[in-house]
C-alpha cells in the first residue's frame, strides 16, 4: 500500500488546481448535507419537544362502552337499529393495579393517574367552561413539569387550592389568592382558592385547565376513588406506539400514543425527513459524479505516465489502487473541510440567526458524514480506476 | 555472440498480427528467431514500419505474440497472466525510451527507485544506497531531489538509464535512446551504456536509426518488413 499511497498523494499534489477545485466542490456538498441534516434534526427535536412538553406520550382510558344486545332464539333473525352509546365519564377499573403494573415497565419513565371532566367556572356574572384536572402533584410533574411555567403564585393543589391558566385568569379577572366557584352540574360545586397561575403557551390549556387535588376533583365529578385517564411518558419517544400497544395488550384498556393523537405532526415530520434524505442523496450523487469526472480527466492526462509505471512493473491491481486511493482522499479531505463549514453554518445559525430554535450539535454527524464521503469517493473512483488499470501499456506509452 | 554464455532471451518463430480475425488483419512480424546471451551488446536497426517497436514491445512483455514462443531467462512467457508478466518484467527488464518518460510528480531519486518501490514498498537502506550509487555513476548525484522538469534533456535521459538499471536487470531495452539528444550528449549516453554493460554484465538491445550508434555495437540485427534479414 505504501507505494500506491505515495503515487496517489503525489498525483493529487501535482494536479494542485484540479484538486483544489474538486475539494471545494465536495466541501460545499458535504457542508450542505451536514447543515441541512443538523437543521432538520434540530427543528424536529424542537417541534416534538414543544408538542410533548404539554402532552403525555401515552394516554390510557377506559375502553369505550358498547351496547349489549340480547342473544336471540335459534332460528330467528333480528334486525337491530343501534345508536352508539353515549360515553359517560367513568373510572378506569382497578386503576391502582394498572398504575403499579405500568410503574414496573422498563420503557416507562413516569405514570400519572388523573381524573378529568367538564365544569363551569363562575365568578360574579361571568361563566367559563373549563376542564377540571385532578392530579397527584408529584407524579404529574414528571409528565409535564408545570412548575417551570408558573407565572404567578406557586404550583400547589389540595386543601381547596387550585392552579389555573393565564388566559382563564384574565377572562375572569382573577389573581392569586382570589376565590373561584367551580360548578360540575348535579348540584356539585365547590369554591377554590387560586394558588397559582400557569402559562404553557397552548391556548387550549391556558384558557381551560383548572388543576385540582385528585380527591377534590373526584368528589366534584362524582367519581369517588376513580381516575379517568392515566398519563404515561416513555424513555424513547419514537417507541411510544410500540409501548402503547403493549400496554393495551397488558391491561385491556384504550391506550393511545402521541403519534396516534398527532397524526398530522407525524406526517409532517416524516415528509420532512424524507425531503432531507432526498436532498442529501442528490447532493451526494452530484459530488460522486464530480469526483468521477475529475478522476476520468486525470486518467486521460496521465495516460503516458500510467504506461511508464506499468512498464516499470506496476501491476493492474496497483494501478487500480492508486486511483481508488485518490477518490478516497478526495472524499475524506473534502468532507473534513465540508463538515467544518457545515458546523460554522450551524454556529452562525445558533448565534447570529433568527433564534427561533437551537440546533444541537451532534458528535456522530461528522464521523458519519466523513465515512460516507470517503466510501462515495472510492465508489466514484471505481470506473476511472478500472480504465487506468486496463490501459494497454504499449498504447499508453506512445500517447501524446 | 560467444558460446558458453548464459541465455537471456530466445525468440522462436514469433509472429504478430493486428486486428486478428477482422478483414483488416495484418501480420507485422513474420516469424522471428533470435537469441540474446548475457552481456551481449546488440543493435536492432531497420526502416520505419519494419516492426522494430512491435518486436521491442513483445520482448519487453508489454505485448503478447500471436504465435511462437518467447523465453526470458529460459522461462516461456506466452501463457503468463498480467501479474506474472509484470513481476518478470519488473525483475528482468529495464526500459529506456526515446523520450525520457520520467514521472513528473517524483524527484530524480524517487524515479530511479520506482521499480524497486513498486515491488518492495518503502525503500530500505540498501536500495537507497544503490540508487545513489547509480545516480553518481551517471553524474547526477547532486540532482537527487530535483524534479524532472528542473533537469535538462540529457540529464533526464541519464536519470531514466539509472532507473532502468536499478533492478540489476538481465536485459536492458532501449528504444531510440539518443534520438532526442544532441551528438555530444548522445555519445555520453552511449558511453554510459557501454560502461554498465561491462560493469554489470547486463545484455543491451538498442533500437536505433543512428548508424554511428549501431556501428559501435558488437552485433547488428536488421529488420525489414517483419523479417530479420541480416545478423
Amino acid at each position: 500500500m505504501w507505494i500506491e499511497w505515495n503515487i496517489a498523494v503525489k498525483f493529487l499534489r501535482e494536479g494542485r488546481s484540479q484538486t483544489a477545485l474538486i475539494l471545494v466542490g465536495i466541501a460545499v456538498g458535504v457542508s450542505v448535507i451536514v447543515f441541512i441534516t443538523a437543521l432538520i434534526t434540530g427543528l424536529q427535536a424542537n417541534i416534538i419537544e414543544r408538542t410533548l412538553g404539554t402532552q403525555a406520550h401515552i394516554k390510557i382510558q377506559a375502553p369505550d362502552e358498547v351496547n349489549r344486545i340480547l342473544p336471540t332464539a335459534i332460528g330467528t333473525t333480528q334486525l337491530v337499529l343501534e345508536d352508539k352509546r353515549p360515553q359517560r365519564l367513568r373510572s378506569i377499573n382497578n386503576w391502582q393495579q394498572v398504575v403499579e403494573t405500568l410503574d414496573q415497565l422498563s420503557q416507562v419513565m413516569a405514570v400519572s393517574p388523573i381524573v378529568s371532566g367538564p365544569a363551569f367556572a363562575r365568578r360574579g356574572e361571568s361563566l367559563e367552561s373549563v376542564a377540571l384536572v385532578g392530579i397527584d402533584v408529584a407524579r404529574y410533574q414528571k409528565i409535564i413539569p408545570i412548575s417551570n411555567d408558573i407565572v404567578a403564585g406557586q404550583f400547589r393543589v389540595g386543601a381547596g387550592d387550585a392552579v389555573i391558566g393565564k388566559l382563564l385568569a384574565d377572562d375572569l379577572g382573577l389573581r392569586v389568592g382570589d376565590k373561584l366557584r367551580l360548578d360540575a352540574g348535579l348540584d356539585a360545586y365547590s369554591v377554590v382558592n387560586i394558588a397559582g397561575i400557569f402559562e404553557l403557551g397552548v391556548r387550549e390549556l391556558d384558557s381551560r385547565y383548572v388543576y385540582l387535588d385528585l380527591k377534590q376533583a373526584q368528589s366534584l365529578l362524582n367519581l369517588p376513588g376513580g381516575v379517568t385517564v392515566i398519563d404515561v411518558t416513555v424513555q424513547e419517544i419514537f417507541t411510544a406506539d410500540v409501548v402503547a400497544s403493549r400496554i393495551a395488550r397488558l391491561t385491556g384498556l384504550k391506550s393511545e400514543s402521541w403519534m396516534e393523537t398527532n397524526t398530522q405532526l407525524m406526517n409532517a415530520l416524516s415528509s420532512q425527513s424524507l425531503s432531507t434524505s432526498m436532498i442529501s442523496l442528490f447532493v451526494a450523487l452530484s459530488v460522486a459524479f464530480g469526483i468521477a469526472s475529475v478522476l476520468s480527466v486525470s486518467v486521460v492526462q496521465r495516460t503516458r505516465e500510467i504506461g511508464i509505471l506499468r512498464a516499470m512493473g506496476t501491476t493492474q491491481k496497483q494501478m487500480l489502487l492508486v486511483f481508488l486511493i485518490q477518490g478516497a482522499l478526495y472524499g475524506l479531505a473534502g468532507s473534513l473541510v465540508g463538515s467544518m463549514a457545515g458546523y460554522a453554518l450551524v454556529w452562525a445559525f445558533n448565534n447570529l440567526g433568527p433564534g427561533l430554535f437551537y440546533i444541537p450539535v451532534s458528535s456522530t454527524l461528522v464521523p458519519i458524514a466523513m465515512a460516507i464521503a470517503t466510501i462515495t469517493g472510492v465508489l466514484s473512483a471505481a470506473i476511472p480506476a478500472r480504465r487506468a488499470a486496463r490501459l494497454d501499456p504499449v498504447v499508453a506509452i506512445r500517447y501524446v | 555472440m560467444s558460446e558458453g554464455k548464459q541465455e537471456v532471451l530466445r525468440l522462436e518463430a514469433i509472429k504478430k498480427s493486428y486486428n486478428v480475425g477482422q478483414a483488416t488483419e495484418t501480420e507485422v512480424l513474420h516469424g522471428i528467431d533470435m537469441l540474446v546471451a548475457q552481456s551481449d551488446f546488440t543493435a536492432l536497426i531497420g526502416p520505419s514500419g519494419s516492426g522494430k517497436s512491435t518486436l521491442l514491445n513483445l520482448i519487453g512483455l508489454l505485448d503478447t505474440p500471436t504465435s511462437g514462443e518467447l523465453f526470458l531467462l529460459s522461462k516461456p512467457t506466452r501463457e503468463m497472466d498480467d501479474a506474472a508478466r509484470t513481476s518478470l518484467r519488473g525483475n528482468t527488464i529495464g526500459f529506456v525510451f526515446q523520450f525520457h518518460h520520467l514521472i513528473q510528480a517524483f524527484t530524480a531519486m524517487e524515479n530511479v527507485l520506482m521499480p524497486l518501490m513498486l515491488v518492495h514498498g518503502k525503500p530500505n537502506r540498501e536500495s537507497l544506497d544503490r540508487g545513489k550509487e547509480l545516480l553518481s555513476e551517471v553524474g547526477l548525484v547532486k540532482f537527487l531531489d530535483k524534479k524532472p522538469n528542473e533537469l535538462s534533456g540529457g540529464q533526464q535521459q541519464r536519470v531514466a538509464i539509472a532507473r532502468a538499471l536499478i533492478t540489476r536487470p538481465a536485459l536492458l531495452l532501449a528504444d531510440e535512446p539518443t534520438g532526442n539528444l544532441d551528438t555530444k550528449t548522445a555519445a555520453d549516453v552511449f558511453a554510459l551504456f557501454r560502461r554498465f554493460n561491462e560493469k554489470f554484465g547486463c545484455a543491451f538491445l538498442l533500437v536505433t536509426h543512428d548508424p554511428r550508434l549501431s556501428d559501435s555495437c558488437d552485433r547488428t540485427l536488421t529488420l525489414v518488413d517483419g523479417m530479420i534479414v541480416r545478423n
